[in-house]
């Protein structure tokens, strides 16, 4: 760093330059860009996100595990382990497949949600989102297409894009993707002699949308891609955040039966320690069919050698210390009271054009608002009053998702989720008094969307009182 | 060698933008031989301020907070100079409603509008007017929030349908909104600059060129690869000679000081028609203003040494 003729920085961070950069100044860059770097869009949506950083501001817009809850000392205590037994290794390179005791951890987990895996059936991963990108890496051609879940992972969507392709979502219900609609969509591409290089699905828990995929949908998909030939990614990060509810079979487990020696056809499988131990060491895990795995492999190698040993070796020394269910335990206890603390904020300050989902577990919840609410407008009116959430359009590629939010509720307190969604609640209630006044104005050509007792135009709308409207989208099964 | 303390970020939605007008401003200031007082601004920026000992102020923030007038009057009360325009002006430009009256009134070209607030709708029944006021301007029409900012909350009405909800969009932004009648032409930024001594100079015109098929689409506009800039526009001599006439004269009407730029349309029958002023314009690598100033032979350093001479100027002027 060049002295900076005794300036003294008020900020802590020296070169303050913010990674953020605006549309003008990316165009400087036009000429050099590669291609595919035209599919990487910058938002106002993420700029307005820009603000969230600020502390003042209760923020439901992460997708955050709460780390406060994992003990300090034992964190100290795992890694002098480390230290005193593996200094040397934990501070080399290691396998791009990752360390032997972190794949047997990895096995471990899988065993105990019904899916049998074999080490060398397995890569791992820095986090869950490197299992995404390197499948993309290896299946995707430019033009090729990706089929997902509408609404989709906010984070994946631009992992698809970044490899150029088209991607087309599929409508869930309170029961997941919609099968039907698949098939239909599927039929239609084949008639037209395309077909998708994969199908990306969370069938536990969505993201963003908290619903899960319905056991006879499941079989479905499997049977599906069977009988088709493709390839489907399950992304399945949350499972072991269950808040309420039997489990569900994985699609893995739906393929590759217990007791079954052979591996998977045709589904990818990848998984995290993100949710269930810390997003912080980055530490997930893909299991794939083994030409696939073998090519993801090469794909690693390129990416990043190997994943963090260090964080590795932590994983190991996390493992062998003592009940990994125990901390799981701790954090789903906690998000329970969470979630509940929204659905019950949620039931007291949204009005009755709100709906929202019920999930069962996991992180969010998505809401759905009246369609002439934009909510990438409303958070930028949120942002005023302190409070954030995730306007729906991130999860879409195709313009949809414009009247609906992604909430999380595992990164706050439940005073502040109470809080947060008063204030959300305060504000869509303007909204929808205010629109119903301009409605009754008599320039809207649609008057089936105008209330017959409106005339009055009551400045205030009434809040509905909990649980007074069945108006609940989703249930597990 | 001068304190300079560089006022960025804040709270407003444009953060991320000032952010990097600020960046840039502060690595000049430093080629320049300043000391450099970093503030992203908040509760705290008295104390940072007098703690830094700062003799003078750059504002690179924009929108609310920062570029209508509110930091300029804090500056003022602790009489530390400051760059680009005064309180008034600043007050005056960065409500659109209030700068297209100035103008109007100055006999300045500014597309017809019709402006209500959020409480006259309320209070007024200000809805059961809007048959006439869209009969009036007809569509499309262009519905913001008054508050300058970005194209954030700026939607397109092509019927009366669409506008009930474009409104609910531009209230999220402001309690006052304008709908305006849409003005089909060239997008032309014009960027003026002050001198320490003498009158301000329009700097060669920006235009904006839509690469997009659709020309309603406003999002392209601000989507990456969607516009592109050029610097100086195409254009006959005696029109952009009378489009940097009119810029200079809003400039002048509004009272604006140091730099602004004027955001303008060219319409089809070669009027051009002032959208707004924006009294401190983006400052990053690539914004509208470091580009026309790069276009006129004046290097970035040189533009922020200029802007802070004005400053320096303005002081001793008031002293």
């Amino acid at each position: 760093m060049r002295d900076r003729h005794g300036a003294v920085s008020v900020e802590g961070d020296k070169r303050r330059r913010p990674a953020r950069s605006t549309a003008h100044e990316l165009e400087r860059y036009g000429a050099l860009f590669a291609q595919r770097t035209g599919r990487m869009r910058s938002s106002a949506m993420r700029d307005l996100l820009v603000i969230t950083e600020r502390p003042e501001v209760i923020s439901l817009a992460g997708g955050l595990p709460d780390t406060t809850l994992f003990e300090p000392e034992l964190l100290r205590s795992l890694l002098e382990d480390v230290a005193s037994t593996s200094a040397a290794q934990a501070l080399q390179y290691g396998p791009t497949d990752g360390l032997q005791a972190v794949k047997d951890c990895i096995v471990e987990l899988m065993a105990a949600e019904g899916m049998p895996v074999a080490a060398d059936e397995l890569i791992v991963t820095t986090g869950g989102q490197q299992a995404i990108d390197l499948v993309c890496k290896t299946l995707l051609d430019p033009g090729d297409i990706v089929v997902a879940e509408g609404p989709t992972y906010p984070g994946a969507v631009p992992a698809f894009c970044s490899y150029e392709a088209e991607l087309i979502q599929i409508e869930m219900d309170a029961d997941g993707m919609q099968i039907d609609l698949l098939e239909r969509t599927l039929d239609a591409l084949a008639a037209d002699g395309r077909r998708p290089k994969f199908i990306y699905t969370i069938p536990t828990f969505q993201n963003p949308a908290g619903v899960s995929m319905s056991l006879p949908r499941r079989r479905r998909l499997v049977d599906l891609a069977r009988e088709r030939e493709l390839l489907v990614l399950e992304d399945n990060p949350y499972s072991m955040l269950r808040y309420e509810g039997v489990d569900l079979p994985t699609l893995r487990s739906l393929e590759v039966p217990r007791g079954s020696r052979d591996g998977g056809d045709f589904v990818i499988y990848t998984g995290t320690m993100s949710k269930i131990l810390s997003p912080g060491i980055r530490v997930g895990w893909v299991v794939a069919p083994r030409p696939v795995l073998a090519k993801i492999n090469l794909g690693k190698q390129s990416a990043d050698l190997c994943s963090s040993s260090l964080t590795q070796y932590f994983v190991a020394a996390y493992f062998a210390n003592g009940d990994w269910r125990d901390y799981i335990n701790l954090v789903r206890d906690r998000y329970r009271q969470r979630r509940d603390a929204m659905l019950d904020a949620l039931a007291t300050y949204l009005p009755a054009e709100a709906s929202w989902t019920h999930p069962g577990g996991g992180l969010f919840i998505w809401v759905t608002l009246p369609e002439y609410i934009d909510t990438t407008d409303l958070l930028a009116r949120a942002l005023r009053e302190n409070v954030a959430f995730v306007p729906g359009e991130a999860a879409f590629d195709d313009g949809r998702g414009h009247s609906s939010m992604r909430l999380n509720f595992s990164s706050s307190t439940e005073e502040r989720i109470r809080e947060g969604v008063l204030r959300i609640g305060k504000i869509i209630n303007e909204q929808v008094a205010l629109y119903r006044s301009l409605t009754g104005a008599g320039i809207q050509d649609r008057p089936h969307e105008v209330a017959a007792d409106d005339a009055s135009m009551a400045p205030v709308v009434s809040l509905p009182q909990r649980g007074q409207r069945p108006r609940k989208r989703s249930r597990e099964l | 060698m001068t304190r300079v303390a560089v006022l960025k970020g804040g709270r407003s939605l444009e953060r991320g933008v000032s952010l990097s007008s600020g960046a840039r401003v502060e690595d000049a200031l430093e080629r320049l031989g300043h000391d450099v007082v970093a503030v992203d601004v908040g509760a705290d920026l008295l104390e940072r301020l007098r703690d830094g000992a700062c003799e003078i102020a750059f504002i690179a923030l924009h929108g609310p907070g920062g570029e209508d007038g509110t930091v300029q009057e804090l500056l003022e009360v602790l009489e530390i100079p400051y760059t680009g325009s005064g309180v008034g002006a600043c007050a005056r430009c960065s409500d659109k409603v209030n700068a297209k009256h100035v103008l109007r009134d100055a006999g300045l070209p500014t597309p017809d509008w019709v402006a209500f607030s959020e409480s006259a709708l309320r209070e007024l029944g200000a809805g059961n007017a809007l048959g006439a006021i869209v009969q009036r301007l007809e569509f499309p029409l262009v519905v913001k929030p008054a508050s300058h900012g970005s194209a954030l909350g700026i939607k397109f009405a092509r019927s009366a349908a669409d506008v009930p909800a474009a409104l609910v969009a531009a209230f999220s932004y402001d309690h006052k909104v304008l709908l305006e009648r849409h003005v089909e032409g060239r997008e032309l930024a014009i960027s003026i600059l002050g001198r320490p001594a003498g009158e301000p100079e329009a700097l060669p015109i920006v235009e904006a060129i839509p690469r997009g098929q659709d020309f309603y689409d406003f999002a392209a506009r601000y989507d990456i690869g969607a516009t592109t800039f050029e610097c100086p526009a195409q254009l006959a001599p005696a029109l952009a000679a009378r489009a940097q006439e009119i810029a200079l004269a809003a400039y002048s009407v509004l009272g604006c000081y140091g730099f602004a730029r004027v955001d303008m349309i060219l319409a089809h029958d070669g009027e051009p028609q002032i959208l707004e002023l924006n009294p401190i314009p983006g400052l990053t690598e690539t914004s509208l203003l470091p580009q026309a100033a790069d276009a006129a032979g004046i290097e970035f350093d040189e533009l922020v040494e200029r802007i802070l001479e004005s400053a320096r100027v303005r002081s001793l002027q008031a002293h």
